[in-house]
């Protein structure tokens, strides 16, 4: 058995043969042509069909992977269409009298590198439409069909590179995965794969011609693929395969209903995410937003303090592929049991009740403005919502709001447009509860973080299996904290949701709802089991009747 | 001659579809039409070449249209940018 690693697309598994795709040899001649007009004539022959070929692709993908995802086919046929791009390729055949082929290879790359030198990020990446559509103006001088790479077997697809037509074209019922060599997370091919739900590993070096007809298992959840997996290893995987197919079920009878009880009460359901990578987990899961997305993994997955760009680009990535859908990030919560080198925290014999989360950033205020900055250049591009973590009074919440306006005079100045965001506090401690009335009036919505407010309520450590005979999460004491919280939200007009873990116990769905709690955020798969389970509820019922 | 100056608000700037959809709405009129930002500037109705310019967000550029049917096509051009950038 050979494991190689790679980037994955998507959480899923595919079992299946591999079938390695080479592209075929095609050699470019450099002699030179006589009869000119008929290149020329070629050439526009061609790039016509290269253009249905693209509106075509279009409107495949437009069903395959939506409307968005799609867009991309329509620029290529804008390209294929643009006066300076035919010109620069005619000037070669007429000038230099080298045939079609020839003409378009080198004004094309021409154009690819015009966009590569530019500055801009999106701009540059422009550079591979180019260079898709030069290989689709190829394939048809050349006669290639782009049809044929597949082979007619269900099969993991290898290659070194897919572009986006080739990935579009593609027959998604014989599809199993996607492993490339190249390719960025971010890519096209990437987006589309995601979006069409085929499990794709980009970035995989090991990726080798020898695979071919081999047996493989392309493992989504811990980006990497087995060659010839031994029996265990299928076993383990296949089971693990069922339960994603159990939860497609669950998909196909759930995605697009609301969260609505029998009596007609709907609430929020959204998804808690540890970074821009569990995008796709949200779209899948049909979650209404984000109610929880962990800002730590910008400081953890770093050597050094992240830049405001490098924050920026991951939040307006989340921000910006799942608008309209609201977004909450959590301002950085690092401290008690999450440390990072670079930062010298210093060490706490009780780092529980220690300088954690806003603590630590109000105490380092020109790193939390870096944060906040990022944040509100994020907020132009979707539906942002700014919760800040560990507050314990109204004055921290307004000094975090003060830091913010300083932050968004700074940007103002500078000419960067901000959105509209809304400001939320995370809920986890008794102090915040008892003050729940004053930090609602200051606020747009509560979020109760049921982790660490039993933790703080009960004086029980969660990591302490010891504690185990003495923790009850279902403690009267947490609910009532819980209850409280929702009642004094509501009468401040805040809305109030839970993004711990009990927000996911579904023993404990109704009595959320009898307390009229706003929002449950819960783990992307956790999601359409608790839409089902609140759309069994009928709140006319005294609790615990059944049928 | 007219000219328009404009200030892209859209955050990814002028970017490639809805530069193709506004190179495609100015093709159907005869006028000349020329975006300048800083010393560059490119012919509008040329995809590549507008989208080379990489203008960005906060950007101002000056956009001269001249031609028989340059009223139309000035009033055209404004609205196509106020809709989509």
């Amino acid at each position: 058995m050979q494991v190689a690693t790679g980037k994955s697309v998507l959480n899923g598994i595919a079992i299946g043969k591999i079938k390695v795709y080479t592209p075929p040899k095609v050699v470019i001649s450099e002699s030179l042509v006589e009869d000119t007009d008929a290149e020329l004539a070629r050439f526009d022959e061609a790039r016509e069909k290269a253009i249905d070929q693209q509106n075509a692709l279009y409107e495949k993908a437009v069903i395959d992977a939506g409307e968005e995802s799609a867009e991309v086919f329509s620029v290529h046929a804008m390209m294929l269409e643009d006066d300076d791009l035919i010109d620069a390729t005619k000037e070669i055949i007429v000038s230099q009298k080298h045939n079609a082929e020839y003409a378009v290879k080198t004004a094309f790359n021409n154009q690819a590198r015009v966009f590569a030198e530019m500055d801009d990020p999106y701009m540059k990446e422009r550079s591979a439409d180019i260079y898709d559509i030069e290989q689709a103006v190829l394939n048809v001088l050349f006669g290639i069909d782009p049809e044929s790479m597949q082979g007619t077997e269900p099969c993991i697809l290898v290659a070194n590179d897919l572009t986006p037509s080739e990935t579009v074209r593609l027959d998604k019922s014989l599809l199993l995965g996607i492993i490339t060599r190249e390719g960025s997370l971010n890519s096209h091919t990437a987006i589309l794969a995601r979006s069409m739900g085929i499990p794709a590993l980009v970035q995989c070096g090991d990726v080798a011609s020898k695979w071919d007809g081999k047996m493989a298992i392309l493992d989504g959840y811990n980006a990497c693929a087995y060659i010839e997996p031994t029996d265990d290893l299928m076993k383990s995987l296949q089971s693990k395969q069922d339960a994603d197919n159990r939860q497609k079920a669950l998909l196909q009878e759930l995605k697009g209903q609301s969260n609505t009880t029998i009596d007609g009460k709907t609430i929020k359901v959204y998804a808690n995410i540890g970074g821009p990578s569990d995008i796709g987990l949200v779209q899948q899961n049909d979650a209404g937003g984000v109610g929880l997305f962990r800002s730590e993994f910008v400081y953890l997955n770093s050597k050094d303090y992240p830049s405001e760009d490098e924050q920026f680009n991951a939040y307006r990535l989340a921000v910006e592929s799942l608008a309209p859908k609201q977004v909450i990030i959590r301002t950085c919560d690092i401290g008690a049991d999450k440390q990072v080198d670079y930062m010298n925290l210093v060490k706490e014999d009780n780092p529980a009740l220690g300088c954690r989360a806003i603590r630590l950033c109000l105490t380092r205020r020109d790193f939390f403005k870096t944060q906040l900055r990022a944040l509100l250049r994020a907020s132009a591009y979707g539906n942002l919502g700014i919760m800040f973590p560990m507050i314990i009074s109204a004055r921290e919440l307004n000094e975090c709001k003060q830091l913010l306006k300083e932050c968004t005079d700074e940007l103002l100045e500078k000419g960067v447009t901000i959105g509209k965001y809304s400001i939320g506090v995370m809920i986890e401690t008794p102090a915040a509860v008892l003050i729940a009335d004053e930090l609602a009036e200051e606020c747009d919505f509560m979020s109760i973080g049921t982790n660490d407010l039993t933790q703080y309520t009960l004086a029980i450590d969660r990591q302490n299996a010891a504690l185990d005979p003495f923790l009850d999460t279902h403690h009267p004491a947490v609910l009532k904290a819980i209850k409280m919280t929702i009642e004094a939200g509501h009468r401040h007009g805040a809305w109030v949701g839970i993004c711990g873990e009990l927000g996911a116990d579904l023993t404990l769905t109704e009595t959320f709802l009898r307390y009229g709690v706003d929002e449950l955020s819960v783990n992307p798969v956790s999601i359409l089991g608790l839409r089902k389970v609140i759309r069994g509820i009928d709140l006319r019922k005294t609790p615990g009747e059944t049928d | 001659m007219k000219e328009i100056e404009f200030t892209v608000n859209d955050p990814n700037g002028i970017h490639a579809r809805p530069a193709g959809i506004l190179v495609k709405a100015l093709k159907a009129f005869n006028s000349k039409v020329t975006i300048y930002k800083g010393d560059k500037n490119a012919d509008m109705k040329k995809l590549l070449a507008l989208m080379g310019m990489g203008v960005k967000q906060g950007d101002t550029v000056k956009i001269q249209i001249e031609g028989d049917d340059e009223e139309t096509c000035a009033a055209e051009l404004e609205k196509a940018l106020n809709d989509n950038f």
